[in-house]
């Protein structure tokens, strides 16, 4: 046989070639319904993105509990959580446009690459409509990108770097939790009420992209009512005692001392501050004090009776005494047995606003639930009156002081909600220098 | 001056830690040839010894209080430690208050046993092995003894804080003729220190004074000869391998109030421990003493921000450029043997 005649085996092998290539980039073929992962079936399934391992596991695993919950609702299983409190009335409790809501589940690690492999997967082997979830600015921003890619909606997590929706913003992300400009905006007040107009604050930073913006953020308004920066130190995130950057502090003449730290960051350089007496002292006539900018309960716990009275800014706390709040504690501590986190709370969140846009939309294609999403204004999910802004995607909302708590009356009872700060006084313009240099682009059907 | 200072005492408290952890390393390494991976992990279940310990003090029965209600505005269930109930509140707190230092005399038996069943149960498979065979599976081991951690504890930092007695800190400035409030130091980490100090000279003594130790020394320089006197030298190791263990969890014990320990503080000390004992010459136990110190005060002059507004990023270097240079110039480390790792 000649080389140039087509055999049987050439044919099956040319063809099996052929049909591979085609199966395997799903996301990027076009569908018949013009969006990648449109459901067919009766169900409709979504990616919940969460570190499950790495040292924010324990975030990951209250927000799994927390999307478990809302599928339940959303499936109209339960209480119904803040699906009756939301004053969007356009979800039924029979799933996201009469389909089911089924759910896969990625493991983030906390690192970029782990997450976008986690989330690729999901979009192309479990045909996840939408991606949710992460607990940390650098994941989001990395599946942010993906998805905006691969044409399907990311509502972010726990993400509070101004990046997320400010340069690397992206037409299909969506972030309900607020960021680290909001923080600065909010504390600034608080602190000059409580500490005075003349400080002097040094700031250590976590050296990577969240820690920067945070520091710029509560340097900005701090230094515009007054307070002066004597010092800024970037600390590497590997870092596990600070002592040797806590020392510098007692040389200087700073005496506020601003931890923009996270996690385990944030309660061994806590600890370590309060070890070295910092607390105690007292500079330039006046009290030594501590401000962690970004609180949550469960790193304060991890930082035990250090936290007792340093102000910082969270995005939710069971505490709050609102109909939305209160029906979900309800919710959620029924289920589980303790009330839930801040990282709960948000992604609880994100599920019922995509779910409800996907139903005001009537279609799950992204760029639907996108318009459906932009502009929308809501109430009833514990934060107050909330406009999801269409120039940048990002939740406007009232945002929360707090203090450690004195005398904390349970293991759950670490924080002290101080004020709430009006969404006036925290809101920004979408081209603000913080947020600048970079732009949503065009949504992404993925067709 | 103070500056300088206050960078020496806390170069110490860590190096400490740097020493502890590589005395253990090097011994292992001089008597069974291991390089053992998993020391740090033996770091970390050290630590875990004392939030175990603490866990078991505040072990509680739950008491309704229909006066006060919970989260979820049912009755509040008041958690009353057992400990209260045998030895009354006043005498209960004491106990749970000194939970890490009791936590010494828990962690002692739990980390021999512990090194004694790793090193019979696993790495004496591995010791005719090459050391890259040694370095994987201690490592594995390492992930596992992590992620068992992990399980049980979550991956959130435990606050497990010093006695009461030991909270605040040490003016160590006025004390040298310094502006009160200068050169300031917390108590515990002069506990840490001094700890260290004796848990080294004991281990020193054990080795220098007793028939054991004289035949554990033996036993390194001539492994053969000793076992051709009649020794049973494999069964000292053994229990050498169990001692370093032992002085790893100790090590692990008495950092939990320097920093809430979580599942991963073994790996952040193993690296560094390594240089340290490479830099300090490998098996050689004086000289892991003296590189863990001198490292530890390294990292702290590096990270003043003096240092790093000159040359930046320095704090993260600083230990590793040290050991290349060591290295370059003193191939077998500061107080290397000739012989060893050069076979």
């Amino acid at each position: 046989m000649s080389k140039g005649n087509l055999t049987r085996r050439g044919v099956l092998k040319t063809g099996a070639v052929a049909g591979a290539g085609l199966v395997l980039p799903t996301y990027l073929r076009a569908q018949e319904s013009g969006f990648t992962n449109a459901p067919t079936g009766s169900t409709v399934t979504l990616g919940f993105n969460v570190p499950q391992s790495g040292p924010y596991a324990d975030e990951g695993a209250d927000q799994l509990r927390a999307y478990e919950l809302a599928v339940e609702h959303l499936n109209g299983e339960g209480d119904g959580g803040m699906m009756n409190t939301f004053s969007s009335k356009a979800l039924q409790g029979n799933g996201i446009l009469g389909k089911k809501v089924e759910y896969v589940t990625g493991d983030t690690q906390t690192k970029s690459d782990a997450a976008r492999a986690s989330a690729k997967s999901m979009i192309e082997k479990d045909g996840a409509i939408m991606i949710t979830g992460g607990s940390s600015s650098g994941v989001a921003v990395a599946v942010q990108a993906l998805c905006q890619e691969a044409g399907v909606i990311f509502m972010a997590g726990l993400t509070h770097s101004n990046d997320t929706t400010g340069k690397d913003k992206r037409a299909n992300g969506f972030r309900h939790f607020f960021n680290s400009y909001m923080s600065g905006a909010a504390l600034a007040p608080v602190l000059a009420a409580n500490y005075g107009t003349d400080r002097k604050a040094y700031h250590l930073t976590a050296d990577y992209n969240w820690g920067y913006t945070t520091e710029e953020a509560v340097r900005t308004s701090t230094e515009a009512m007054g307070w002066e920066t004597v010092g800024t130190v970037l600390t590497p995130l590997t870092q596990t005692d600070f002592s040797s950057y806590i020392t510098p502090v007692l040389q200087s003449d700073a005496d506020v001392l601003v931890l923009n730290h996270y996690g385990g960051n944030m309660v061994n350089s806590l600890t370590n501050a309060v070890q070295f007496g910092l607390r105690d002292r007292v500079v330039n006539g006046k009290n030594f004090e501590i401000v962690v900018p970004l609180y949550s309960r469960l790193m304060a716990k991890g930082a035990g009776a250090n936290v007792k009275g340093i102000f910082g800014s969270t995005n939710w706390h069971w505490s709050l005494q609102d109909d939305g709040s209160k029906a979900f504690v309800q919710s959620f501590g029924t289920k589980y047995g303790f009330p839930p986190s801040q990282a709960a709370h948000t992604v609880y969140c994100q599920m019922m606003l995509y779910a409800d846009a996907v139903e005001r939309a009537g279609s799950f294609a992204p760029c639907a639930v996108a318009e459906a999403l932009e502009g929308f204004e809501f109430d009833g999910l514990g934060n107050g009156p909330t406009l999801y802004r269409a120039e940048d995607h990002q939740c406007f909302k009232d945002v929360l002081v707090v203090r450690g708590k004195e005398n904390p009356t349970s293991e759950f009872d670490l924080l002290e909600v101080v004020e709430v700060t009006p969404v006036d006084q925290v809101t920004y313009a979408p081209d603000h220098p913080q947020f600048a240099g970079g732009a949503l682009g065009t949504c992404n059907n993925g067709a | 001056m103070d500056a300088i200072i206050l960078q020496i005492l806390n170069g110490l408290d860590k190096g400490s830690a740097y020493a502890l952890i590589a005395l253990g390393l090097t011994l292992i390494f001089g008597t069974l040839g291991v390089v053992n991976f998993a020391h740090g992990a033996l770091f970390m279940i050290g630590a875990f010894c004392a939030v175990t310990l603490s866990k078991l003090l505040t072990l509680s029965h739950t008491v309704i209080d229909e006066t006060r209600t919970d989260f979820l505005g049912n009755p509040l269930k008041v958690e009353v430690p057992y400990v209260y109930d045998v030895f009354g509140q006043t005498t209960g707190d004491a106990i749970i208050d000194w939970a890490v230092p009791l936590s010494i005399f828990f962690a002692i038996p739990v980390m021999i046993l512990i090194g004694v069943i790793m090193e019979r149960g696993l790495i004496k498979h591995f010791y005719k092995r090459p050391h890259a065979d040694q370095i994987l599976v201690t490592f594995g081991l390492a992930i596992v003894l992590q992620e068992i951690i992990k399980y049980y504890y979550g991956a959130n930092p435990i606050p497990t804080p010093a006695p009461e007695a030991f909270v605040g800190s040490f003016d160590f400035g006025a004390l040298i003729g310094f502006e009160a409030g200068q050169i300031i130091y917390p108590y515990w980490r002069l506990v840490y220190f001094a700890f260290a100090a004796i848990i080294i000279g004991a281990v020193f003594a054990f080795l220098q004074f007793t028939t054991f130790g004289m035949v554990v020394r033996a036993g390194m320089a001539d492994r053969e000869t000793v076992g051709l006197l009649g020794i049973n030298i494999d069964k000292r190791f053994t229990i050498m391998f169990g001692l370093a263990a032992a002085v790893a969890g100790l090590a692990g014990v008495m950092y939990t109030p320097i920093n809430s320990p979580n599942y991963h503080m073994g790996m952040d000390f193993l690296v560094l421990s390594f240089v340290v004992v490479v830099v300090g010459g490998m098996g050689s136990l004086p000289g892991a003493v003296l590189a863990g110190f001198l490292l530890g005060i390294l990292e702290s002059f590096a990270s003043m921000r003096e240092v790093i507004d000159i040359i930046p990023g320095i704090n993260q270097v600083v230990i590793y450029l040290v050991a290349i240079i060591i290295l370059l110039t003193r191939p077998r480390g500061l107080m290397g043997r000739k012989g060893v790792m050069e076979d």
